[in-house]
């Protein structure tokens, strides 16, 4: 090990401060930082530290997300043989999967971190790790056959307009990953949306019907897939959202790690599942409903991404809601909008993306209420012992 | 009856380096210092010049702003030397102390059949009111102000730490002698925190309220018994005090002399000798501790809120544990990775060190990372247990927003509260130092 570690110290020499490369200081220390932890002790406060750091806590999130990933890679080869009347070989499907997914990662990485680490540089600050988690997700939430240029403006879009913009790392008010998708669902619509997209190959080949369980619930279709199948995941989507086990996989790390709040995920699905018996109900009530609002509510939360949004992306500690109480309270909104979405208005058949990105907006106003709780608290107390005094 | 205070949030450290019970007289200082900076916000003016004699107690330095809050020396001797820093700041006042200590005559005083005006007066006039902290702010207490109550703890939370059993054992009756004392400064009630397990001798110590504590640290800490008791509301005031220098107060009204003995605790896993020395507040580090590793730091104080002192540099004036620990100047390669590293301790779930709750760690002094900014949420709550909402009271100071700080507590935290949070928080911010510098803030422009 020491010989490593001597000859990074050979690489680092120029950037030391006070050398003519200082200002690229940070970009070395971040490749550094990934081999070994620094040597950097406590100068003020507590003289001894937790072992934890955010470039651990960010890795966690991203080994949470492998599972999904591999799935994802395997399911799109397989989406695609099989539509096409073939029965394809595990390995077939997953290297067709990874030869559209792995470039498109590539790009989002390439891209993001370029502009990560221009900006730690201008900003003479440390590149901060959370790109490594939103650099992986932008990918896994698209579908399969966006063209990689799309990718790279879509991370340009959201790194700069929803992160950079606002101050940088901790500071964004939206979660930088679905603020990339949103972008690229509003910018190229016929890219995003629609049924000739979710499929690897569908625009191209005529006999692949890529069309997503939502869409056709959506156009008042029948969906020929079973719950095992959308629990499971062999259905199209996009790329990584698609396997519920793989996500409650990913979602049992997270929550046991403490790095995902358990109260954010279980607010959402109990918001989501509430929404769902109410929309089911309405037959009842006398009120026909559509496709969508007959779409039993287990349905609902296993398929259109509900899951992944939920426990990947409503989870971002920095754009949810930041008090013990508001994370219940932004969970819930998230549940409930994203299958209120989803049913009035089948333009938007998936629902989730939008209602994080509200709620995203929203968190802060709902903290200020959690806030003025304390504060309300702290001034009662004062007033009864002004009028006790008194 | 006593009062139970029992918290279930906040962090119990198990580290290796206790010291063993046993107490010794430590070797004579040659020379004792005493620093302002110890006394936070004092601006020192001085009494005597260099080369002055000087009798233990009588006055070395006073505040600018408040001269009844006077600082005297702990031993007789001459004064060696006025060490300033820029702008002519008196960092260091040095005293060169006698073989055989002289000490300046007080006469006697039994507390409890004199006025309390009379007892005020003798406090701050003969020099122990600077033992005295005041809250909010965790300054100096002021003579003028009559607190409404005064908060003694006698259970030390935080890991490595002197045990005031130990410390007391032997000082019982002028501990008992200067709470009777404390007791006539105060309209309120006297409060004195012990731990709830120990069959303590402390238990039985008259004229206070005791307060039972159970839980983790910082059940033990001040501001958390103020908070279960009588949380303090703006523009009241409370004053603190550590129990030894209770028993110093009590030993000066019954002898007329001040004794400013100080038992310090010699902990951590550096250190060779791990046991308690009494010696003289202020004296040199090493007249107690001789024997350690290289390349460690030696901390006045505990690991959490103490402060880095020198081989050859002197104890800090209220510290009564001299802590030494290895430094951590060493790279950790990939020690980033989840579950990796578990011999480090760690309150995350992302290190199995949860697995092992009665695992003792050996801790150093490697920040595990480097600054970032504030992502993570929740984790600060984790070890907050007072009704304090951590973040958004940091986020208020860095701001420096004087309406924010105050509506969500400022006033009911001192930088030693918000310790665990430096340990504990995962983007590595400077806690302690955000809070005092928000109280500094609080002091300048509401005062």
């Amino acid at each position: 090990m020491n010989w490593i570690r001597q000859k990074i110290d050979q690489i680092k020499e120029p950037f030391e401060p006070g050398n003519k490369l200082e200002k690229y200081r940070p970009a070395i220390n971040a490749l550094d930082t990934f081999l070994f932890v620094p040597d950097h002790t406590t100068k003020k406060g507590s003289h001894i530290r937790d072992a934890v750091d955010l470039k651990r806590t960010m890795i966690t999130v991203v080994l949470a997300l492998v599972p999904a990933l591999l799935f994802g890679m395997w399911n799109t080869g397989y989406q695609h043989y099989t539509q096409l009347g073939e029965n394809p070989a595990i390995l077939d499907a997953f290297l067709h999967g990874a030869y559209k997914i792995v470039p498109m990662i590539v790009v989002s990485y390439a891209v993001g971190l370029g502009l990560e680490f221009a900006f730690a540089i201008m900003r003479g600050h440390e590149v901060n790790e959370g790109y490594l988690v939103t650099g992986l997700l932008i990918p896994m939430i698209m579908p399969v056959d966006i063209p990689l240029w799309m990718v790279a403006l879509s991370v340009i879009f959201a790194v700069l307009i929803g992160k950079e913009a606002f101050g940088g790392t901790g500071m964004n008010i939206l979660n930088p990953a679905l603020t990339a998708r949103a972008f690229a669902y509003f910018a190229y619509p016929t890219y995003m949306s629609g049924n000739k997209v979710w499929v690897s190959e569908a625009s191209n080949i005529d006999t692949i019907s890529g069309e997503t369980i939502l869409g056709s619930v959506a156009a008042n279709k029948e969906v020929t897939y079973t719950a095992a199948e959308m629990f499971t995941g062999v259905i199209p989507g996009s790329i990584a959202e698609t396997s519920v086990i793989c996500i409650i996989a990913g979602a049992l790390l997270l929550v046991l790690t403490k790095v995902a709040d358990w109260r954010i995920i279980l607010s959402g699905v109990l918001g989501a599942a509430a929404m769902g018996l109410l929309l089911n109900a309405l037959p009842s009530f006398g009120i026909e409903g559509n496709g969508m609002t007959n779409f039993a509510w287990y349905n609902h939360l296993i398929v259109g991404g509900f899951a992944f949004g939920i426990v990947f992306m409503a989870t971002d500690p920095v754009s949810a809601a930041q008090t013990m109480k508001g994370k219940w309270i932004y969970g819930a909104l998230i549940g409930l909008i994203a299958i209120l979405i989803r049913t009035l208005n089948p333009a938007y058949p998936e629902g989730i993306m939008l209602a994080i990105l509200l709620l995203n907006v929203f968190a802060p106003t709902i903290d200020h209420y959690v806030i003025q709780g304390n504060i309300k608290r702290r001034q009662k107390r004062l007033s009864a012992k002004t009028v006790k005094t008194a | 009856m006593p009062i139970d205070v029992k918290i279930k949030k906040g962090l119990k450290l198990n580290l290796k380096g206790e010291p063993e019970n046993s107490i010794e007289q430590a070797q004579k200082s040659k020379t004792v210092a005493l620093r302002p900076s110890n006394f936070h916000s004092l601006v020192p003016k001085m009494v005597i010049k260099e080369g002055a004699k000087i009798k233990a107690g009588e006055e070395v330095f006073f505040s600018k702003y408040s001269d009844k809050t006077r600082v005297v020396s702990p031993v007789s001797g001459t004064l060696k030397e006025i060490k300033r820093g820029a702008k002519r700041k008196i960092l260091e006042v040095v005293i060169e102390a006698d073989t055989e200590i002289e000490y300046k005559d007080f006469g006697t005083m039994d507390p409890l059949k004199s006025d309390s005006s009379e007892v005020k007066h003798r406090i701050f006039s003969t020099g122990l009111g600077v033992f005295l902290n005041q809250r909010p702010y965790s300054i100096p207490a002021n003579a003028e102000d009559t607190p409404k109550a005064i908060y003694i703890s006698a259970y030390n939370t935080a890991p490595l730490t002197a045990s005031f059993e130990v410390v007391l054992k032997d000082k019982i009756e002028f501990f008992q002698n200067g709470i009777n004392a404390l007791t006539k400064l105060t309209g309120g009630k006297v409060y004195l925190g012990v731990d709830k397990q120990a069959a303590s001798f402390l238990k039985d110590i008259d004229n206070v309220e005791v307060l039972n504590i159970s839980g983790p640290h910082p059940a033990g800490n001040v501001g958390t018994l103020i908070h279960e008791t009588e949380p303090l509301n703006r523009g009241e005031k409370v004053w603190t005090i550590n129990p030894e220098d209770v028993a110093i107060i009590g030993e000066q009204f019954k002898t007329g002399k001040y004794n400013a003995e100080r038992t310090v605790a010699i902990t951590g896993t550096a250190a060779k000798h791990k046991k308690y020395f009494k010696t003289i507040i202020g004296s040199e580090v090493s007249s107690i501790l001789k024997d350690y590793e290289d390349n460690s730091r030696i901390i006045s104080g505990d690991v959490l809120t103490g402060e880095k002192v020198e081989g050859d540099g002197y104890l800090n004036f209220f510290s009564n544990t001299l802590t030494v620990i290895p430094e951590g100047d060493k790279h950790r390669m990939f020690g980033w990775l989840p579950f990796k590293d578990n011999d480090i301790h760690s309150a995350s779930k992302t290190s199995l060190a949860w697995l092992f709750p009665n695992k003792k760690y050996e801790v150093n002094t490697n920040l595990n990372g480097e600054e970032r900014a504030l992502v993570v949420t929740g984790e600060m709550e984790e070890v907050m247990p007072l009704d304090i909402l951590p973040m958004q009271l940091i986020k208020a100071c860095m701001a420096g927003d004087i309406e924010k700080m105050e509506n969500l507590g400022i006033y009911e935290v001192a930088p030693e509260d918000f310790a665990l949070v430096d340990y504990t928080n995962t983007s590595k911010i400077e806690a302690q130092e955000i809070i005092r510098n928000g109280l500094d803030i609080m002091i300048t422009e509401v005062g």
